[in-house]
């Protein structure tokens, strides 16, 4: 059996960070998967800070990553709303077809 | 024990957002009366701020939050600069029909989150104000919500923003590991050797940063958002979260890593050649107002970062005085746009501007300065913001940057001298109404009266700013 130390969960956090990222620039279909994606960086990012915090045996990153899930949730709210007034206005949420802005 | 005392200005702030909230909720038809409330309410804050001595410099709850000359000085140009914003936009939104009872509340909540951005020396409180701030922002890009526009910005603009705050908030996580703390002085004090993990969390924060203040490459909301949104609330974009996030970027640059100038100068550098450059290229082909205005904020961004790369004190104030003048320049562009107006429909292409000095000499006038202005063509205040950038740059004998952003100004002229070139010279068109408000014409004519005579007392910006000494 091996320990599970720092460097196993920032791997971790790490990986979900990317596959936030990747998530949200290969996506072609729909926003909601964006929203998903956003969601999960900030996931990635309380999973460092909360192992950084019980590394460094220093209480602020916990308190860091409940102010983060706060206004994650703040955050998917008005997401959402604007996604429903976009599709009130225009019939589709699919990522290639929002281009009426250009120039 | 805590001396509430000098965050007073918050405090109003916060409460008359809420109280101002409760009004419109229970009072019916109330839409004009909460605008003029929370016009009123920027005014008291500013006065709160300006009854206490500016030049303290002072920490509170465990040195989180600090007042000093450079907080005091940012938080009075972007409260005023708020109340010109207002009142200049008040019959634009009447006339598009945007005047709800949240408008100026969420102007007034983004303009708390700025607040507290500026005043901030800790991650957690930095990250905090940043997300009142574009929380804010993101629901009035969209808030001409039955219009399709101005909802794909505001979409854009979420994700895009979104984004930009969770790779800053991986930098955080990974600077509060390596360092030990979120605060900025003790990220100071603890900064023994470079390590990876911290020149890592640097680079993740100057990306967020870069994306609030749409600088090169990370600047393809800005042309989207600004086109797309209502007129009023592009001004509140291309004016307000700068002003903040360049505060922040001076002090998160110079207060806890400054030992690690070579790791971040040269990122600095490269965000400030591409920006001026592609401001100044992209907007040639621009057919709308709005877009081009974008391109060429994003261009002076591209300025202020220059004085920011140079790592002096003389540096730093140069931007703070590039910025300064950026606001009164851009305030009294949009002024002017809000004035093409004929029978309740706002023009906002260039095509609407030709000929506009046969029938409205004082308004081509006033575009006439403002445009020379932003091209940099002296006596206006636009050269000297430029002079001085130069100046700074030039002492830290940064010569390529400084030609860089020499030829970019050359490029940039060309689209401001076209601008000029259709309002003076091509066929004249349509009469635009002349009955606009008061608060319109007031903040036009500060601007205009600000960038004409700017060069007969040059010294007195300059001798405010002396003040910010960062390092």
């Amino acid at each position: 059996m091996f320990d599970i130390g720092l460097g196993h969960y920032l791997i971790l956090g790490a990986t979900i960070f990317t596959i936030g990222v990747v998530g949200i620039f290969l996506n072609r279909k729909n926003i909601i998967v964006i929203l998903m994606s956003i969601e999960l960086i900030l996931l990635a990012v309380n999973i460092n800070l909360v192992s950084f915090s019980i590394y460094l045996n220093d209480l602020s990153g916990q308190i860091f990553t409940l102010f983060i899930l706060t206004v994650a949730a703040a955050e998917a709210a008005i997401g959402l709303a604007i996604i429903v007034v976009y599709f009130r206005n225009s019939g589709t949420i699919k990522v290639q077809e929002i281009d009426k802005l250009k120039g | 024990m805590i001396n509430l005392n000098y965050i007073y200005s918050e405090i109003f702030l916060a409460i008359a957002i809420m109280t101002l909230l409760i009004i419109g909720v229970f009072k019916k038809n109330s839409s004009n009366l909460v605008y003029n409330l929370s016009i009123i309410s920027l005014l008291i804050s500013l006065a709160l701020i300006l009854s206490f001595p500016i030049n303290e410099s002072i920490n509170l709850f465990n040195d989180s939050y600090r007042i000093d000359y450079l907080s005091t000085f940012m938080k009075i140009i972007t409260i005023s600069s708020c109340t010109f914003v207002m009142l200049s936009s008040n019959k634009y939104i009447q006339i598009i029909s945007i005047n709800k009872i949240e408008y100026p509340i969420l102007v007034l909540s983004s303009m708390l989150g700025m607040i507290v951005m500026i005043s901030s020396n800790d991650l957690i409180l930095f990250y905090i104000g940043l997300e009142l701030q574009s929380l804010a922002l993101y629901v009035l890009a969209s808030f001409n919500r039955d219009h399709l526009p101005s909802s794909e910005s505001g979409l854009k603009y979420f994700v895009l923003s979104a984004l930009s705050s969770g790779l800053l908030l991986y930098g955080c996580s990974l600077i509060y590991g390596f360092s030990g703390s979120t605060n900025f002085f003790i990220i100071r004090d603890s900064l023994t050797q470079d390590s990876y993990g911290l020149t890592f969390g640097i680079v993740f924060i100057l990306v967020g940063l870069a994306f609030k203040i749409s600088a090169v490459p990370f600047h393809m909301w800005a042309p989207d958002v600004y086109e797309g949104s209502p007129t009023s609330v592009t001004t509140f974009f291309a004016i307000l979260p700068k002003i903040a996030a360049l505060t922040v970027f001076i002090r998160f640059l110079y207060v806890p890593f400054l030992n690690l100038i070579e790791q971040w100068q040269i990122i600095i550098i490269f965000l400030s050649i591409a920006s001026m450059l592609f401001g100044a290229i992209a907007a040639i082909g621009q057919k709308k107002l709005k877009r081009l205005i974008a391109y060429s904020s994003i261009g002076h961004m591209g300025y202020a970062l220059a004085g920011l790369a140079t790592g002096t004190n003389a540096g730093i104030q140069s931007s703070i005085s590039y910025i300064t003048i950026y606001l009164f320049m851009n305030l009294g562009f949009f002024s002017c746009m809000f004035m093409l107006r004929r029978e309740d429909k706002y023009f906002e292409d260039i095509d609407d501007l030709s000929g506009l000095s046969k029938n409205h000499p004082l308004l081509a006038f006033s575009f006439l300065i403002i445009l020379f202005s932003l091209a940099g063509i002296p006596p206006l205040a636009g050269f000297f913001a430029k002079f001085y950038i130069f100046s700074a740059v030039i002492e830290q004998s940064m010569y390529f940057l400084a030609v860089v952003g020499l030829l970019s100004t050359v490029i940039a002229a060309f689209y401001y001298l076209r601008l000029i070139k259709i309002i003076y010279f091509d066929s004249s068109k349509e009469k635009y109404e002349i009955n606009h408000n008061l608060g319109l014409k007031l903040s036009l004519l500060v601007s205009s009266l600000f960038i004409l005579l700017y060069f007969i007392y040059p010294s007195w910006l300059s001798q405010i700013v002396e003040n910010i000494n960062i390092i």
